[in-house]
């Protein structure tokens, strides 16, 4: 009892001591709290907002591209041009000059034009896509040959630019593409209603050009969908096949530590050296063609593997083991067990990975360029072996492009590419949260 | 064991203890919806707890308890797991804060001010009332900086020497000095279980609290670590007051002078130890130390 | 056209192999399936396997030498003059007659020579794929019908088929080896040639790289230069300046969403993070050449700074930007990792959140939390589509942020895209760098996966 009133007596002082200088830091931690918080708030805030600033400048760039500016042309299809012997032969109708054709339509619009100079920046105002497309009228139809007809054909990317305002009329006639000549009959044309923006169906199909007005992204997305099917094809089934051994048969030892040390390390190898193995082994060992889907989607196969076989891993993982034991109860063999009960459980799992590791795949662009994957391909891919591109090497190509036109649609093909990679995502999360389970 | 049939029947009140919070210590004993007996309230509180419930979400997890507690003695909280007396005791320094579905009416009254009142603050409040885990929990660091951690974030000492002191002098008081002195460089999580468990210890009385929280403190340990642990309980019970809530009653027994039996969320006894494990008022705690439960 | 008639000939078969091993099966009991040894069906896959498969590995194995087998027949069939062309002159004539066999755009004026070498091609073509066609059917065919006539009751066909699957198991497991494999040999391979030219040690401490080597040796320059050091300093000075905006709001973000947030901020910020991580590489190089480089130039010019329009400052900010979620979600995952006890054990001692946050929490996370900045470097320094879009190509030895400077993987793009001469030392350095970028992103990799492992069971 003694001992109590000496120890009473001490440590009340020492004690309300601690609690003063407690109290009297409290402010400053309290500020260093709110400060150390403020900085947490600020990192999500600026990692939000680079997130905005990149979509905004990329939709702000790129939404104009979905239209284009198209012009009236009230064609004579001249038979004295096209078809001066009148045989209606579809080999000299195939031949016929429509480039004379439409630049005398735009004289006769304009008869004012007398000039050489003149008459040459008067064409420009039309895309040289135009006497394609009478050229594919005409074909289509032979009759048409003698007639008047109206179609509206592309304007040249300059005045496209102009319509959309991307091109500023207030600086002084140098520093532009178009002449002041030029802008006076756009004007005329524009209040006559020649000239109108209409939705850019060319766009999505047609492939490349190397005018931005005939440009469109089908060669691209087709290559893009013909690699990503072959890389769908490889990768999910070997994928899984390889989760499930290392997961259910592998036996622990050194080789399986090897192969899932391997796994992992595969999974953060840049992709560009994905690249260089495809180029040495598939094109340059093997002789696959270059630019070719079918080694773009074996290339991604490669790449992809490791994604799948992580996320199918964790998939079966998470199937409890009292299902294995039930079915080896009623006499399944570890296989039937494997590929009958457990395997089903785990899909939507590893469909999840699987959908995960196809938008990287689609995304995907520097072992692309590796196996010359960016070559200029106008036509549209039919077949594995058909030389092709790929939308994200298209944006890159275009990105590389000097016309001012190129810009929008640069960043319409990345609104597309983000459209789809948003849409895959949305269907992983959709499936991650259907068929959730808690066991 | 009429006292069970008149819950009303409770010893003799201790007029003296009765401070400025008369009116609010009044309700520990007259409300008539509580179940508890024994000796709920004490002469000169250091912590009165008025109804307090704690709910997990929508389920209550303790449900009205009123409970005082001595100064310089050790109290025991036990009962079947489950039956919310750890959960009782994160409300002592509001540890419940840190779960977020986790709610805490009722008061908790500590030198006349309720710790759940709107100007506590729980740094200071966890200054004073440190707490010890189930399992021990040395920060990943070395055994100097384990101990050195609560003065150093509160400026409890100025220079190197003056933390250097009270490392020592906390070591010392949770009687690990002697095992750690040339090691003190060394990491926490290196020491045996017992020896962690007391590396707690002394990082909570490093702080200099008044109130020292020991949530099932052995449960983790051995034998002999467990027997190192209560005698420091004991020895420490001189310098502050200690709440330990325990599974085993032997523990209770051996190392608290009273004993607060909980059940299913209720406090249904408290009372002198040595009355409650020889002649318990209510059947339940009966039941319990006789072992037909728990 | 005709590899895939081959191909639907051979499922047919494979079919037609199942359904007759399964009747032949049921056959053979009597009907009494109870007497099979296993179901009727794995008989019927039995049959399949063996139809379909020895088949199927001679056909691929065929049609990976078969354009090797071939291009050797047609060279040895060329005039004099042309088959004792140095090899890479002799691969041009290869690729003229290939083009010419595939209708496409041949490099020279086609002769007599070329014509005869390209019929001979497509002769020899035929034959090997009529000839192929003849032995996978006839293979696939009997070793179908051999199969069928082995079919007994008490045969193990479920065994057999299970063993045979397992075997197809282990050969997909194998692929990620011979992946890696095929990485290391291709760029070991071309690198050793490489080095035969130019020795190691000019490559690796070389002050000055300038790959363009004259075509003549007389020309200017003839020689090229590999000095790799300025390649390395503009990796990593755009990694750093990346590491520079990625850890610090990667980290506070991570913090704030593990600490801080209320579960439903958690759950619609945190996947709004990751979109970041989702984005393909090309839309940021795309966004940093045309947005953010003219900004951080006009921005210098305002401060009287002169700074490049492929300044590494640009296209270290954008490869930040695309490192912060990988960043955060790496080491959200780390400090979820901390076990409650600690950070209960902080706030029991009175210690704020920031001061948990910390003195506890950083300091025990901190190795996991290092793997993961590891990590996040050999993605830096393996990242090529921002560089190659938004940084330089020319090799300025400089530390500068606002000049332009190039990396090493800007590099292997430029020496690998466009046409090429197979052999020289500019298509060889690309490997040479290759094998270098190889090598140093495993090692990273290697450390960084067993830190966090270490980590992760520490706390398991």
């Amino acid at each position: 009892m003694n001992k109590h009133e000496t120890t009473n007596k001490t440590i009340p002082t020492a004690r309300s001591k601690t609690k003063d200088i407690v109290r009297q830091s409290l402010k400053k931690r309290y500020n260093r709290e709110r400060r150390f918080k403020w900085h947490g708030q600020a990192a999500i805030a600026v990692a939000l907002l680079l997130l905005l600033i990149l979509f905004f400048s990329i939709s702000g760039k790129g939404y104009t591209a979905f239209q284009q500016t198209m012009m009236s042309l009230d064609v004579y299809l001249d038979p004295e041009i096209l078809d001066p012997e009148g045989s209606r032969d579809p080999a000299v109708l195939a031949r016929g000059d429509y480039g004379g054709i439409v630049k005398a339509t735009m004289r006769r619009m304009f008869p004012e034009v007398t000039g050489r100079q003149d008459k040459r920046a008067l064409y420009a105002l039309v895309s040289s896509g135009a006497s394609f497309m009478l050229h594919d009228k005409v074909m289509e139809n032979p009759a048409l040959v003698g007639q008047r007809v109206s179609v509206w054909v592309p304007a040249d990317d300059e005045v496209d630019m102009l319509m959309k305002g991307h091109v500023s009329r207030d600086v002084s006639e140098a520093d532009r593409r178009l002449s002041d000549q030029q802008l006076v009959w756009i004007d005329q044309l524009v209040t006559e209603g020649r000239i109108q923006k209409q939705f850019n169906t060319a766009f999505f199909t047609a492939g490349d050009s190397r005018d931005p007005e005939l440009s469109g992204i089908r060669g691209a997305l087709t290559g893009s969908l013909i690699t990503l099917v072959i890389t769908l094809m490889l990768s999910f089934p070997v994928g899984v096949a390889t989760a499930v051994y290392l997961e259910e048969f592998a036996p622990r030892n050194r080789w399986t530590d090897v192969i899932e040390v391997n796994i992992n390390n595969l999974a953060a190898v840049p992709s560009i050296v994905f690249g260089l193995l495809g180029l040495a082994v598939f094109i340059n060992f093997l002789g696959f063609p270059r630019s070719a889907p079918l080694v773009g989607g074996l290339v991604l196969t490669l790449m992809t593997l490791p994604t799948i076989i992580i996320a199918s891993r964790a998939a079966l993982k998470s199937v409890p083991p009292s299902i294995r034991e039930a079915a080896l109860g009623v006499g399944a063999s570890p296989m039937q067990t494997i590929l009958f009960h457990v395997l089903p459980l785990a899909m939507p799992g590893m469909l999840t990975g699987t959908i995960i590791g196809m938008a990287q795949a689609l995304g995907e662009t520097a072992p692309l360029l590796m196996i010359g994957m960016v070559a200029f391909i106008v036509d549209v891919p039919s077949g594995i072996y058909d030389p092709s591109t790929a939308l994200p090497v298209q944006i890159f190509l275009w990105a590389d492009s000097p016309e001012r036109a190129f810009v929008e649609r640069t960043s319409a093909a990345i609104m597309v590419l983000l459209a789809f990679l948003i849409s895959m995502n949305a269907v992983s999360v959709f499936l991650r949260k259907r068929f959730e389970r808690r066991w | 064991m009429d006292s069970i049939v008149n819950p009303t029947n409770i010893p003799a009140v201790h007029t003296t203890s009765i401070s400025d919070v008369v009116k609010d210590r009044s309700d520990v004993v007259s409300r008539e919806n509580r179940s508890t007996v024994g000796e709920t309230i004490v002469e000169d509180p250091r912590i009165s707890c008025l109804d307090v419930n704690v709910y997990y979400g929508e389920k209550p997890a303790i449900r009205q308890v009123g409970l005082e507690i001595a100064r310089n003695q050790v109290i025991a909280m036990i009962g079947p797991s489950g039956c919310g007396k750890s959960s009782f005791l994160r409300c002592l320094n509001r540890m419940n804060d840190t779960i977020p579905a986790c709610q805490v009416t009722g008061k908790i009254l500590m030198d006349g001010q309720d710790i759940n009142g709107k100007g506590i603050d729980t740094v200071l409040l966890r200054a004073e009332v440190g707490m010890v885990f189930q399992k021990p929990n040395p920060f990943p660091k070395s055994i100097w900086e384990n101990v050195a951690f609560g003065p150093r974030i509160h400026g409890l000492a100025q220079t190197k020497k003056e933390l250097d002191e009270i490392v020592e002098k906390s070591l010392i008081q949770a009687g690990l000095w002697d095992e750690v002195k040339d090691r003190l460089n060394q990491p926490g999580t290196g020491l045996s279980g017992g020896q962690q468990q007391r590396l707690c210890i002394a990082r909570a009385i490093a702080v200099n609290p008044e109130v020292i929280l020991m949530d099932e403190p052995c449960s983790a340990l051995d034998p002999i670590a467990t027997a190192k642990i209560e005698e420091l309980i004991d020895k420490l019970r001189l310098d502050y007051t200690i709440c330990v809530v325990t599974h085993s009653m032997q523990q209770a027994a051996r190392i608290s002078q009273r004993t607060a039996f909980f059940h299913l969320g209720d406090l249904i006894e408290v009372g002198e130890t040595k009355q409650i494990f020889t002649k318990p008022l209510h059947h339940l705690t009966e039941d319990y130390i006789t072992g037909r439960f728990g | 056209m005709q590899a895939q008639f081959l191909m639907g000939v051979l499922t047919l078969m494979s079919v037609a192999a199942y359904y007759f091993g399964r009747r032949r099966a049921v056959f053979m009991v009597g009907g009494k399936i109870r007497d099979l040894h296993s179901l009727p069906s794995y008989y019927g896959f039995y049959a399949a396997m063996w139809c379909g498969i020895p088949a199927l590995l001679v056909f691929m194995l065929w049609m990976g030498f078969e354009s090797s087998i071939i291009s050797y027949l047609v060279v040895d069939a060329l005039p004099q003059d042309q088959r004792t062309l140095s090899p890479d002159r002799l691969n041009l004539v290869l690729n003229d007659i290939k083009n010419l066999v595939n209708g496409n755009i041949v490099s020279r004026e086609i002769d007599t020579a070329l014509r005869a070498a390209a019929d001979r091609y497509i002769r020899l073509q035929n034959i090997i794929r009529a000839a192929l066609s003849v032995a996978v059917l006839v293979l696939a065919a009997g070793a179908g019908s051999w199969t069928l006539t082995r079919i007994k009751a008490r045969q193990r066909a479920r065994n057999a088929v299970e063993r045979l699957i397992t075997i197809i198991l282990i050969v997909c497991s194998s692929i990620a080896i011979l992946t890696t494999l095929g990485i290391v040999f291709s760029v070991l391979f071309e690198s050793v040639r490489f080095f035969q030219a130019v020795p190691v040690a000019d490559f690796l401490f070389g002050m000055s790289w300038s790959p363009q080597t004259a075509i003549r040796a007389d020309q200017v320059g003839s020689s090229g230069a590999f000095g790799a050091v300025p390649l390395f300093v503009g990796t990593l000075l755009i990694s750093l300046i990346a590491m520079l905006v990625a850890v610090p709001i990667g980290l506070r973000s991570a913090i704030y969403l593990s600490e801080y947030a209320s579960p439903r901020f958690r759950t619609v910020v945190k996947p709004l993070i990751e979109i970041l991580a989702g984005i393909p590489t090309v839309v940021y190089g795309f966004f940093s050449s045309l947005t953010v480089a003219p900004f951080i130039r006009d921005t210098g010019g305002l401060l009287g700074l002169d700074v490049a329009s492929e300044s590494a400052l640009a296209a270290g900010l954008v490869m930040g930007i695309m490192i912060i979620p990988f960043i955060s979600s790496l080491s959200d995952d780390v400090i979820n990792a901390v076990p409650q006890s600690l950070r209960d054990g902080a706030y029991a001692l009175g210690a704020t959140r920031s001061e948990t946050v910390r003195r506890v929490i950083i300091p025990a996370a901190l190795p996991g939390i290092v793997g993961g900045i590891l990590l996040a470097v050999s993605r830096a320094i393996g990242e090529t589509m921002i560089v190659v879009m938004a940084a330089g190509l020319a090799a300025n030895l400089t530390v500068n942020p606002l000049k332009a400077v190039t990396t090493v993987t800007v590099q292997i793009v430029t020496l690998l895209t466009g046409d090429q001469e197979f052999d020289s030392p500019k298509t060889l350095a690309a490997f040479a760098l290759g094998l270098l970028l190889f090598g140093v992103t495993l090692i990273l990799n290697v450390i960084a996966l067993h830190v966090v492992r270490k980590y992760r069971e520490q706390y398991e």
